[in-house]
């Protein structure tokens, strides 16, 4: 008796099989295919492709962020992009300041700055200079914002709908005030231009290619932070408030506490994922913070299955990789497909990719049963 | 009765819903392990009675004392809860995503239902014995691990006992119990409502006159958000106002 027995035991055993199998893949071969082969080989993992796969990544760490508070707890966030973004140009502004004299002006002040007159480093790019202090405000401030956001929210019981449409409204929010120029961080067109990180060489495969790596080890420890808080007694208590928050809060527990919890990690989650994301595109725009990006998650997580963790990095990984091949084809057709895909699995599969290998599973488990019995059957009968 | 001898006191407690007072100045008491049936024709303040009590709802004026000297306005539902009053709801409410055994588990009481506290937390040998007596008490051990939601509808009633017992309140409020229940599984309700009612204080609201036969032994009249009458049930049955009350508007009591 005990806490291992909800009812997947075994299911745990595959998926932690599985965990290692795919860590496996990302971390040596997909790596390895991409340095030894000759560029001609068809084995050859190209620079580009390996580039293009962290990204998808690093959406995936977002993802994730999203199914803990939206698949797991109910809680429908809208705006998790603004916590992506605000990782991003964390990162984006230490890279803009190491830029230093390389910059097309040649100041020592970000190129957008000198194009606007600014004459002065403004006061909170500052703490930027340093790596770790970037890194740090990375985690820190989108979750400081979702803490801050999240106890208004949730102490006022908003909830549902209504909690979707403020997070909606703070994403729109959030890309107004950084399309300004008087916000000093690149308005419209955003930080790019980057040249190095930690001294090495963006445009360099090597940087590149060690940057694929951190991202999927810090996706690794995402998806095992994720698995930690699930399996344990809170992750139990998030399940429950989705479906009776009012008994969680006659059992005793504040749910304004344990969703102020999970919208706080979601949203460190976010950072992370958009500090891993800036370095390896090479530009953050408001455009990658704003309604339609938050929208575009949700989506992920949706098709990927909802309230499983593999399904969040299955459904990120896989919507964009089908709109990496989309758009290479029919670029005009990708936001219909999108769509579509959407209006399709929220009608037909609720419970998305892992939805349907489930009940697949399931299907063929039941029908070896029965092959099985059946020939036991007929030979009681004879 | 003294407020010192009561588990719950209430006085003059009024709860006005825009010029509708669902309670009017009420006063109830109920003495340690005492079961107590609160009967009263719709709309006479009922649940509202519990929601006052759970803190669910702020009455407008009155005081609501728990024990010996704890004020309850004011304060969350959920630190109610971890005083040690416990709610059952009219409809059977549950977590229908989890186990019966994990329904259980989160309802347990613990010494702290914080966030850090229940993200380390593993239940000890103790606690699973008692989550097992009391899958034993409320005849669901063959379904421990079963969803929630896949239950019956009076075992998802009886899950939802289970889960109040384990909170171990001293004050235990249930909300017409056998509603939707079958005659035999009825039955076995008032008896283990009887059983529990040895140890804790119990607040029974209920329409169906037969079960209140079965269980009460005092019963509290409340008619337009004021207690009319209150006595065994022989006493109140025979009560002339309550018998105008009832058959007044409608025959529930078909004594």
């Amino acid at each position: 008796m005990g806490e291992s027995l909800t009812p997947s035991s075994n299911a745990e055993r595959n998926e932690g099989t599985i965990f290692w199998v795919v860590g496996f893949v990302l971390l040596f071969v997909l790596p390895v295919l991409n340095v030894l082969p000759t560029e001609n080989s068809w084995l050859h993992v190209s620079d580009f492709a390996l580039n293009r796969f962290g990204k998808f990544l690093a959406f995936a760490i977002l993802a994730l962020g999203l199914d803990l508070i939206w698949g797991y707890a109910g809680i429908l966030s809208l705006g998790q992009g603004v916590f992506f973004g605000l990782g991003a140009y964390c990162m984006g502004m230490h890279l803009m300041l190491t830029i230093g004299n390389e910059s097309v002006y040649g100041s020592a002040l970000p190129d957008f700055m000198v194009w606007n007159q600014v004459t002065e480093l403004p006061f909170f790019w500052k703490p930027f200079y340093s790596f770790s202090a970037a890194v740090l405000a990375g985690l820190l401030v989108p979750a400081c914002f979702a803490l801050v956001f999240g106890f208004l929210a949730f102490r006022s019981r908003i909830r549902g709908v209504y909690f979707a449409i403020i997070t909606q409204a703070l994403a729109l929010m959030a890309w107004l005030v950084f399309n300004r120029n008087e916000t000093n961080l690149g308005g419209t067109n955003g930080l790019t231009d980057f040249k190095t990180i930690l001294g090495f060489r963006l445009s360099d495969p090597g940087t590149q290619l060690a940057l694929y790596v951190v991202t999927v080890l810090c996706l690794g420890g995402a998806y095992l932070l994720c698995r930690w808080i699930i399996g344990s007694r809170a992750g139990r208590v998030l399940i429950a408030i989705r479906d009776s928050e009012q008994r969680v809060l006659f059992s005793g527990y504040s749910p304004a506490n344990y969703k102020l919890f999970v919208f706080v990690v979601s949203a460190a989650l976010a950072g992370l994922a958009g500090m891993l994301y800036v370095p390896q595109v090479g530009i953050i725009t408001p455009a990658q913070m704003g309604v339609l990006p938050s929208l575009e998650t949700v989506i992920w997580v949706a098709v990927g299955g909802r309230a499983t963790l593999v399904g969040a990095i299955v459904g990120a990984v896989g919507v964009n990789l089908g709109r990496s091949i989309l758009t290479n084809h029919f670029p005009e057709l990708w936001p219909f497909f999108l769509g579509g895909l959407f209006v399709v699995v929220v009608l037909l599969f609720p419970d998305g990719v892992m939805g349907i290998t489930r009940t697949l599973s399931e299907k063929l488990t039941m029908w070896s049963a029965r092959l099985r019995k059946a020939p036991a059957a007929e030979e009681e009968q004879a | 009765m003294t407020e010192h001898g009561s588990i719950i006191y209430l006085e003059g407690v009024t709860v006005d819903y825009d010029g509708f007072k669902a309670l009017n100045s009420l006063n109830f008491i109920v003495n340690h392990r005492e079961l107590r049936v609160v009967i009263g024709p719709n709309g006479a303040g009922k649940t509202t009675l519990l929601d006052v009590i759970s803190g669910k709802t702020k009455p407008a004026a009155g005081r609501v004392i728990f024990g010996k000297d704890t004020h309850l306005i004011g304060m969350r539902e959920y630190e109610i809860t971890q005083l040690g009053i416990g709610r059952k709801f009219q409809a059977p409410s549950i977590y229908g995503n989890l186990t019966v055994w994990e329904n259980l588990d989160l309802s347990l009481s613990r010494p702290s239902k914080g966030v850090l506290f229940t993200l380390r937390g593993r239940s000890t040998t103790a606690e699973r014995n008692q989550i097992d007596e009391a899958l034993e008490t409320i005849g669901l051990k063959n379904q421990a691990h079963l969803r929630a939601g896949s239950l019956s509808h009076g075992q998802k009633q009886w899950l939802e006992i289970g889960m109040v017992i384990l909170q171990d309140p001293e004050l235990l409020l249930v909300d017409e119990p056998v509603a939707g229940m079958t005659d035999e599984e009825t039955e076995q309700t008032g008896r283990l409502l009887q059983s529990l009612a040895e140890k804790h204080a119990i607040v029974v609201i209920e329409h169906d006159m037969e079960f209140v036969r079965q269980i009460a032994r005092i019963v509290t009249v409340l008619h337009e958000g004021t207690v009319i009458c209150e006595g065994p049930v022989e006493k109140v049955q025979a009560d002339p106002r309550v018998v105008e009350i009832y058959l007044g508007r409608h025959k529930v009591t078909h004594a």
